[in-house]
């Protein structure tokens, strides 16, 4: 488990100063992915990050969020049918999962995600991009899973917390479905969207962010990593973004997700 | 202790010659040393019957012996079975010892006779046999014990070397496949006094696990990924061709990515002595405990000479079982690792040891948590 720290903690030193940018070209509209609306509306949510009291690792707070407007978001991830459309226009690169065109695609970085958004933008004349960590969960719904450890610290033994996170981690593997669903067959939530916490996580656009609180809870210092992304699925995942394949390096938190694919996201109407 | 082991044998052997079968329980006054008794034969000793059990665990045994040489009895059946190797799926054959890779670990003491019955059954496709690197003559063994399908037979040998040894499969042609199919396992042979620390202070553990590496070679299709084949003789000539490039696809404990993490984790407390007994019946290794040590480490595994103190990592031939205790004094979560990192991150060779107890502020502590510059 710490290894997948240090691990992680390489991964950004090389990935620092890898930003990539959205553009949006205007050519011939083409139909875009089935989406649902996401409206404003407040919800609770077990914020993203890496939150430290007194520099240990607490559990993130819950607060009350919306997103600042209404995004459509993909009813299923894009598919490896949807995706190799791309890579034969040459724009984006080649998956590493399996190859099934109804299957979600998979063995994707968040570098080719991004390419895909940019691709799609272009195809479609809709401006597309990774949906954050909120819009993720709005979508979600009452499928989204809060990943709190729920432990309370020991500040004399710090091998309590590492203990319970590693047993709350064999808990999960426990019960983890490895197989890959066709797309938009694994489950739907309430708002619509489908294939939530599968063997599949998916990327977003939010960076890990590191965040230091008092006693209090009161927010005395946050960072963001931006060469670390939190990936939605059976619990959080924080993953360096020319991670294809996480099973082989780059988690910083929980047991590494077993595969990495993506949906999207567009705004306005 | 200026007795060599191998004097106070040679003199008991020839006591036992003369007559004094078995039981010999010989005191050197000036040490108080209870002597290793040697038994001329094996005939009229007592027998024991050992129920092995599924490694990492070890079957019940005395650590000093407290009675004189008898025939120890095992049984082993053989399996050719399909086993998964990693969470993608990925499917060799493996042929199994008692139905596990490693095979059990056998443990009795120096001046036993191991009687081993070895069964392959029926529904089995290949002979096999078994090659003990703790026995003398016929190849370990192998020679006695070829084995067909719908055959058994039993072999007796005596345990006269003290230490950990590698038993394994060694089909004549085909002893390297069958090696790496994982058909090996490990016996431990104690001194009949115990564990010493190389200083005459006797050495006792709390609680054994026993670690069998495994390297593995599975073949891959044109895309890259795992092929998957119908029996062991389909996946011959391919699996052969990977294992020529000396390039393994999994480096696993105990027969899968993972076996001993999680739920499956090793576990001990605070203050408890713990041995591990790792074998590779193949390759070289490197045990490491990272965040602790080897307090006391046998890493070729003989316990007739001093063991080696205070290791960070130690190195096992292939073809080896090696020892190593360690008294824990630390609580968390500790890896279990060959430390060739590529082979225990990216490849498999990790286990992990669950520890409960009280942080030693003493022993570390941190001074300032991670904060601004
Ligand atoms: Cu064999």
């Amino acid at each position: 488990m710490r290894v997948w720290v240090a691990l992680a903690v390489l991964g950004f030193a090389l990935a620092a100063g890898v930003g990539a940018r959205l553009w949006f070209a205007r050519p011939a509209p083409v139909p875009g992915p089935e989406v649902v609306r996401l409206e404003p509306m407040t919800f609770r949510h077990r914020l993203d990050g890496d939150w430290r009291r007194d520099g240990r690792p607490v559990d993130p707070p819950r607060a009350e969020l919306r997103i600042p407007a209404p995004v459509w978001i993909m009813v299923r991830p894009v598919s490896v049918a949807d995706y190799m459309a791309c890579v034969d226009e040459g724009a984006c690169g080649m998956p590493s999962g399996p190859r099934g065109a109804d299957l979600p695609v998979t063995g994707v970085n968040w570098l080719d995600a991004n390419a895909y958004a940019t691709w799609l933008s272009r195809r479609t004349g809709q401006p597309w991009r990774l949906p954050t960590d909120v819009e993720w969960a709005q979508g979600a719904g009452d499928l989204f899973r809060d990943d709190a450890l729920g432990i309370a610290d020991d500040p004399a033994n710090p091998a309590v917390r590492w203990i319970a996170e590693y047993e709350a981690e064999a808990a999960r593997s426990r019960t983890r479905d490895r197989d890959i669903r066709p797309a938009g067959t694994l489950n739907r939530s309430g708002t619509g969207m489908r294939d939530i916490g599968g063997a599949v996580w998916e990327w977003t656009s939010t960076c890990l962010r590191q965040v230091d609180v008092d006693a209090q809870g009161r927010v005395l210092r946050e960072r963001p990593n931006c060469g670390i992304y939190i990936a939605e699925g059976l619990h959080r995942a924080a993953l360096t973004v020319f991670v294809r394949d996480p099973k082989s390096g780059g988690c910083s938190v929980g047991t590494p997700p077993d595969n990495l694919g993506f949906r999207l996201v567009r705004e306005g109407v | 202790m200026t007795f060599t082991p191998m004097t106070r044998r040679t003199v008991l052997a020839g006591a036992a010659i003369a007559g004094a079968l078995s039981q010999v329980h010989a005191v050197v006054a000036e040490t108080k040393e209870v002597l290793t008794p040697v038994a001329a034969s094996a005939e009229g000793l007592p027998r024991v019957k050992v129920t092995l059990v599924d490694p990492p665990f070890v079957h019940a045994h005395e650590q000093v012996a407290t009675s004189g040489p008898k025939i120890v009895e095992f049984e082993m059946t053989i399996h050719e079975k399909k086993i998964v190797l990693d969470d993608d799926g990925t499917e060799t054959f493996a042929f199994a010892f008692n139905g596990t890779v490693p095979g059990p670990l056998m443990v009795v003491h120096e001046g036993d006779y191991v009687e081993l019955t070895l069964i392959n059954p029926e529904t089995n496709d290949l002979m096999h046999n078994i090659d003990f690197h703790a026995s003398t003559g016929a190849l370990g063994g192998g020679g006695l014990t070829q084995v067909n399908p719908g055959e058994k037979c039993v072999l007796r040998f005596k345990a006269t070397k003290a230490g950990v040894f590698v038993y394994h499969c060694a089909p004549p042609g085909m002893v390297a496949w069958h090696v790496v199919s994982g058909m090996n396992g490990a016996i431990m042979v104690l001194p009949r006094d115990g564990l010493k620390d190389g200083k005459g202070n006797p050495l006792h553990y709390d609680r054994v696990y026993y670690v069998g590496e495994q390297d593995f070679y599975v073949p891959r299709d044109e895309t890259g990924a795992f092929r998957k084949y119908d029996s062991p003789a389909d996946a011959y000539d391919d699996t052969l061709k990977v294992m020529r490039t000396l390039t393994p696809t999994h480096i696993v404990f105990n027969g899968r990515v993972g076996a001993l993490t999680g739920d499956s984790a090793m576990t001990a407390k605070v203050g408890e002595t713990v041995l591990i007994v790792h074998s590779q019946a193949n390759r070289d290794t490197r045990p490491h405990l990272i965040g602790g040590h080897g307090n006391f480490v046998w890493a070729t595994g003989k316990f007739h000479n001093a063991p080696d103190t205070d290791q960070e990592t130690w190195f096992i031939p292939g073809g080896t079982a090696g020892a190593a205790l360690y008294t824990f004094e630390q609580p968390g979560i500790y890896a279990y690792v060959n430390h060739n990192l590529i082979e225990a991150f990216e490849l498999g060779a990790a286990a992990h040891f669950k520890v409960e107890g009280d942080w030693n502020n003493d022993l570390m502590t941190q001074v300032l948590a991670p904060t601004a510059v």
